[in-house]
């Protein structure tokens, strides 16, 4: 009897704590990914009520559709740059923010500024100093350089894109640099001192080892960032010139919503999904490794 | 010796405030050419304004629907955030404090869901929620939103609630609180910078965010700022003056906030990256 009472006010006590997040969680998460596991087994237009099976067509369909490879191949390069530069950049940003210089606080709130504005804003924002700022500064000092917008041309439109995500993403990832710096005690790097090391042996030796669950963080966070970028890439040039700058969220996007093939365009996010686990998961893995004890 | 410290820290000042200024330079810009009329943005988008007009102000302010959109935002960010933080700390306490097969489980799937990407989920979301009927309602939104916000939540409360001792808690249930009362008298208050850190973290998201709202969010009404933005500048690409005070407009809210909590903004960052 007693021991009745207990489970049935443990099972109350774990449903009303634990049982709206877990009900909300798995019908917003769990439900929809397992369904669209099965979604990209149909055909579904997106109209009908009713879709058909057609086995593995959608992931054929994936290996077909040179449009993704090319937008996919494109986001791998977007990747690969915006994640070196937006690192180098915040940790440069930080480790000039830590030595208790004059007024570092503004610095920091400055360069954390665009992490405050989405990225439909920042692309707005660019847009205009791309196509007209640096085009009117172009053509009054003559810089051919700047005469023509540079989202018009397939190429620097992508470095535009690189660009923008650098100057958004680099103030957040400085953040996290910082309290990483702090992080490292400071009795070590005396001791260091007093040994002789001078300022670069203290970062190579010391510094950089210490930092590695920072860097773990960081590359981790601008990775997914950068796989799923589309704000910025919707407002900043819509995949333009000549679908030049379509990241594969966008062409997803697209296949799903605009040309109502939703069995299609879940399998290519679902391929997705997949290397971009991959590709983290590595990464988490090699850099645990590299990790070391203070 | 003293010397070349401090030249070098000179250096290093003007080079952080250059690359500051590059920083801030793009919202400067926005700013000056909001008063501009079109034609002084186009003919010189560097150049002063003549005047302070306010007239793009009210042209973007009706066009937007500001108030209505505003309020939109609002509405989701401030809901969304609150049932994020209470139902993912409730959570967490209970998996830190009954600690069986099930909360381990449970915890395990959340943290490992954290690594499937938005994209992988919209599609089926939208036939889901659009067949029960459940699409352009700001409600689904918010109820989405702690779906989506939840594992990150839990995740960063799991590791504090551990931090409260079991004692505390004990000592309370001796006096007589119940279970729940415990944890709303105790525990939620000895979270609460835990709390703050989450808040913050999620409300930068939330506000801020474009493709879940322009999923869910079909009609005018509804419109959240990022999505009466954009669609504002659908229609005025061409007529730079409103839309440069428009996206001033969406801008200002965020930056009052941080003006006046820039502090503990950044701090909520810096503890939520440490995991």
């Amino acid at each position: 009897m007693n021991t009745e009472k207990g489970r049935w006010s443990r099972l109350r006590g774990g449903l009303l704590f634990t049982g709206p997040t877990l009900f909300c969680f798995l019908t917003v998460m769990i439900v929809p990914f397992f369904y669209g596991l099965y979604l990209t087994f149909t055909n579904w237009d997106g109209i009908s009520t009713t879709q058909s099976l057609v086995g593995f067509d959608n992931y054929l369909g994936v290996f077909k559709d040179a449009v993704f490879w090319k937008s996919f191949g494109l986001t791998l390069k977007y990747v690969l740059f915006t994640v070196i530069l937006v690192n180098a950049v915040a940790f440069l940003l930080a480790f000039g923010l830590t030595r208790g210089m004059k007024g570092q606080n503004i610095f920091r709130a400055g360069f954390f500024v665009p992490n405050l504005v989405g990225g439909i804003v920042l692309g707005l924002i660019w847009q205009f100093i791309f196509s007209q700022v640096l085009v009117y500064i172009g053509t009054k000092t003559g810089i051919p350089f700047l005469e023509a917008s540079w989202l018009s041309e397939p190429g620097k439109a992508f470095w535009s894109l690189v660009l923008v995500t650098v100057w958004q993403y680099a103030g957040y990832m400085m953040v996290i640099y910082i309290a990483g710096l702090m992080s490292v005690p400071n009795d070590i790097l005396e001791a260091a001192s007093i040994d002789g090391a001078n300022g670069w042996t203290k970062l190579g030796r010391i510094t950089l080892p210490l930092m590695v669950p920072s860097f773990v963080v960081c590359i981790f966070l601008t990775l997914q960032r950068g796989f799923m970028v589309y704000d910025v890439n919707l407002s900043l040039t819509k995949g333009g010139p000549f679908k030049s700058t379509e990241m594969v969220s966008m062409h997803v996007y697209g296949k799903a919503f605009l040309s109502r093939d939703y069995g299609l365009g879940q399998a290519e996010a679902l391929v997705l999904f997949l290397l971009v686990t991959v590709i983290t998961l590595l990464q988490v893995y090699f850099s645990k490794k590299l990790e070391v004890e203070a | 010796m003293a010397g070349t410290k401090a030249y070098s820290g000179w250096v290093k000042t003007v080079v952080l405030s250059l690359l500051l200024v590059l920083f801030v330079f793009p919202f400067l810009l926005l700013l000056l050419n909001s008063f501009k009329e079109n034609t002084a943005i186009t003919s010189n988008p560097l150049g002063l304004p003549e005047s302070f007009d306010l007239a793009n102000y009210s042209k973007a302010f009706d066009y937007m629907n500001y108030f209505g959109s505003f309020f939109n935002s609002l509405i989701i960010t401030v809901c969304s955030v609150l049932i994020i933080s209470l139902f993912a700390a409730m959570t967490a306490h209970y998996f830190v404090r009954n600690n069986t097969k099930f909360s381990q489980y449970t915890f395990l799937m959340m943290v490992a869901s954290m690594i499937i990407p938005f994209q992988a989920i919209m599609i089926p979301l939208v036939k889901i929620y659009g067949s029960l009927n459940m699409l352009d309602n700001k409600w689904s939104l918010i109820y989405m939103y702690l779906g989506f916000g939840c594992s990150l939540a839990v995740f960063i409360y799991h590791g504090f609630v551990k931090g409260v001792p079991a004692e505390l808690e004990e000592a309370a249930q001796i006096d007589g609180c119940t279970r729940t009362q415990t944890f709303f008298r105790i525990v939620f208050p000895v979270l609460a910078p835990t709390t703050a850190t989450i808040s913050i973290l999620n409300v930068l998201w939330i506000w801020n965010d474009y493709l879940l709202p322009s999923l869910v969010l079909i009609s005018p009404g509804n419109r959240t700022l990022p999505l009466s933005t954009y669609s504002f500048y659908g229609t005025y690409s061409v007529d730079y003056g409103p839309l440069m005070a428009g996206l001033v407009l969406t801008i200002l809210p965020i930056m009052i906030v941080y003006l006046f909590a820039q502090k503990y903004i950044i701090q909520g960052v810096m503890q939520g990256s440490i995991k």
